[in-house]
């Protein structure tokens, strides 16, 4: 089963990706952070390593994920994300986390 | 008509400058990939077009851009820099040990013959190879693993490998600097390596003899002349003249040895440029005046060359990676500024005008010499 989900970017990834506003990735299977991630990377390769890490896959520290309202940064990359997220209805959002200057 | 390109890396994006060979007009792009830190930016000897950059974000990670049409355009390429095989340890501030982590690219070095060819330097200090224009990048892990690996310690601004030198007389030969472990140089195409930090005296080192950990801030060498060597040290600006085996003082009559930047005259060997910084503690310009000492002997005799350059109320830093030199016949001189100031010398430093004022804070300037 396929889903639509929904992705927004931080503006200093919006400029990576070359991309405007939200983006839209299918998700096969169970939709999970870690399942939108591989499909965002897949769809826009220049993100690879900027939200995750290339090869461990573990969140970068200043980055964060909020959808309905919560922050799901902690959970693991494996649990689903709500249902609302699945199916369209509510965003994936990624954050650059309030730091610096 | 030949000019120059200025590639400039700041706190908050790329810059890049083209003048004619007058060097009078300047016309100023940028900032490319804005809000990013552009540690280097840096063309190929091979293909002029073809330009690397180090875009990095403490949020975001590691980006490398590349450009085949002398910066007008750009697109990522790879960003993967994986330690080879298991990484190990180094030494922490603290003293114990932590392992080697990849935090940014501090300096590219593109292969004098081939367009895709291209050093990286990193921090946590390693050197990567990538041999596809950027896209993918392989440790030279014979640098790391050297025996004195887990006794490196970062310097204030981490364990970085910021220095590549290539020998254009013998392609097996290579010097790195990485502070804050020192000097080393490979004689086999970077399979071995050996330290060269003898005669360097660091008075923050307990042992006075230490070829483990002095704070090498940069290198610089004519091209003619290999095995001449120059060096801006935390304190103390050096030279060798046996490519690294042995160093010697040149500081002379300098106002203060302290510094990040050094580099050689186009033309001249023997013509070596440095820019003071009050101190260590102290990161801006001496007495509050901009001034960048030019040296004709090869070191020990200095004269402040200043016309052009602000003599009062002046408290910026010049950082390693921020002085070039371009090979005009009338060698061309550039320093840039953490106060955001690119000057510019077309006249191997007598006179000095800022191209730029007001860009973020200069980490980078590398100039490339236009037919």
């Amino acid at each position: 089963m396929s889903s639509t989900v929904r992705v927004v970017l931080p503006a200093h990834l919006k400029n990576l990706a070359r991309v405007h506003g939200e983006v839209k990735v299918d998700v096969e299977g169970a939709v999970t952070t870690a399942a939108v991630l591989d499909a965002l990377e897949a769809d826009f390769p220049m993100l690879v390593g900027t939200i995750r890490d290339g090869v461990t896959k573990k969140r970068r520290a200043f980055v964060r994920f909020f959808a309905c309202q919560q922050d799901l940064s902690h959970e693991s990359p494996d649990a689903p994300l709500p249902e609302s997220v699945a199916a369209g209805a509510e965003p994936f959002m990624v954050v650059g986390a309030m730091a610096g200057g | 008509m030949s000019g120059v390109r200025v590639l400039v890396g700041t706190r908050k994006g790329a810059f890049i400058l083209t003048s004619d060979e007058r060097r009078q007009d300047w016309h100023v792009s940028g900032p490319h990939f804005a809000g990013w830190e552009i540690y280097h930016v840096a063309g190929s000897p091979a293909d002029p077009d073809r330009l690397y950059a180090s875009q990095t974000s403490g949020w975001f990670g590691q980006v490398l851009q590349r450009s085949d049409d002398g910066g007008k355009s750009w697109a990522p390429v790879g960003n993967q820099f994986v330690y080879d095989g298991v990484p190990g340890t180094h030494q922490w501030y603290d003293g114990t040990q932590r392992p080697w982590e990849f935090a940014r690219v501090w300096h590219l070095e593109p292969s004098p013959t081939d367009p895709d060819g291209v050093y990286a330097g990193v921090q946590d200090a390693a050197l990567f190879l990538s041999n596809d224009g950027g896209q993918n990048w392989q440790e030279l892990s014979g640098l790391r693993n050297h025996d004195t690996g887990p006794s490196w310690q970062p310097g204030a601004g981490g364990l970085c490998l910021h220095t590549i030198l290539l020998d254009p007389s013998d392609a097996n030969r290579m010097f790195v600097a990485i502070s804050a472990a020192g000097v080393l140089r490979t004689d086999d195409g970077a399979k071995t390596w050996k330290r060269i930090n003898r005669g360097l005296k660091s008075g923050e080192l307990p042992d006075p003899d230490a070829d483990v950990g002095h704070c090498v801030h940069k290198l610089a060498m004519h091209p003619s002349r290999p095995q001449t060597l120059f060096m801006q040290k935390h304190w103390d600006v050096m030279r060798s003249d046996d490519a690294g085996d042995n160093w010697y003082e040149i500081s002379g009559d300098l106002p203060t040895d302290f510094g990040f930047a050094i580099d050689v005259h186009a033309h001249e060997p023997e013509t070596v440029y440095v820019v003071p910084i009050k101190s260590d503690s102290e990161h801006y310009v001496h007495e509050g005046k901009m001034r960048v000492y030019r040296s004709r002997t090869g070191g020990n005799e200095w004269e402040p060359l200043t016309n052009g350059l602000p003599q009062e109320n002046c408290y910026v830093d010049v950082l390693r990676d921020a002085m070039a030199v371009d090979s005009l016949d009338s060698c061309g001189i550039y320093v840039g500024t953490t106060g955001g100031q690119v000057y510019c010398s077309a006249d191997s430093g007598d006179n000095w005008v800022a191209i730029v004022r007001d860009l973020p804070p200069v980490l980078s300037v590398e100039v490339q010499t236009l037919p």
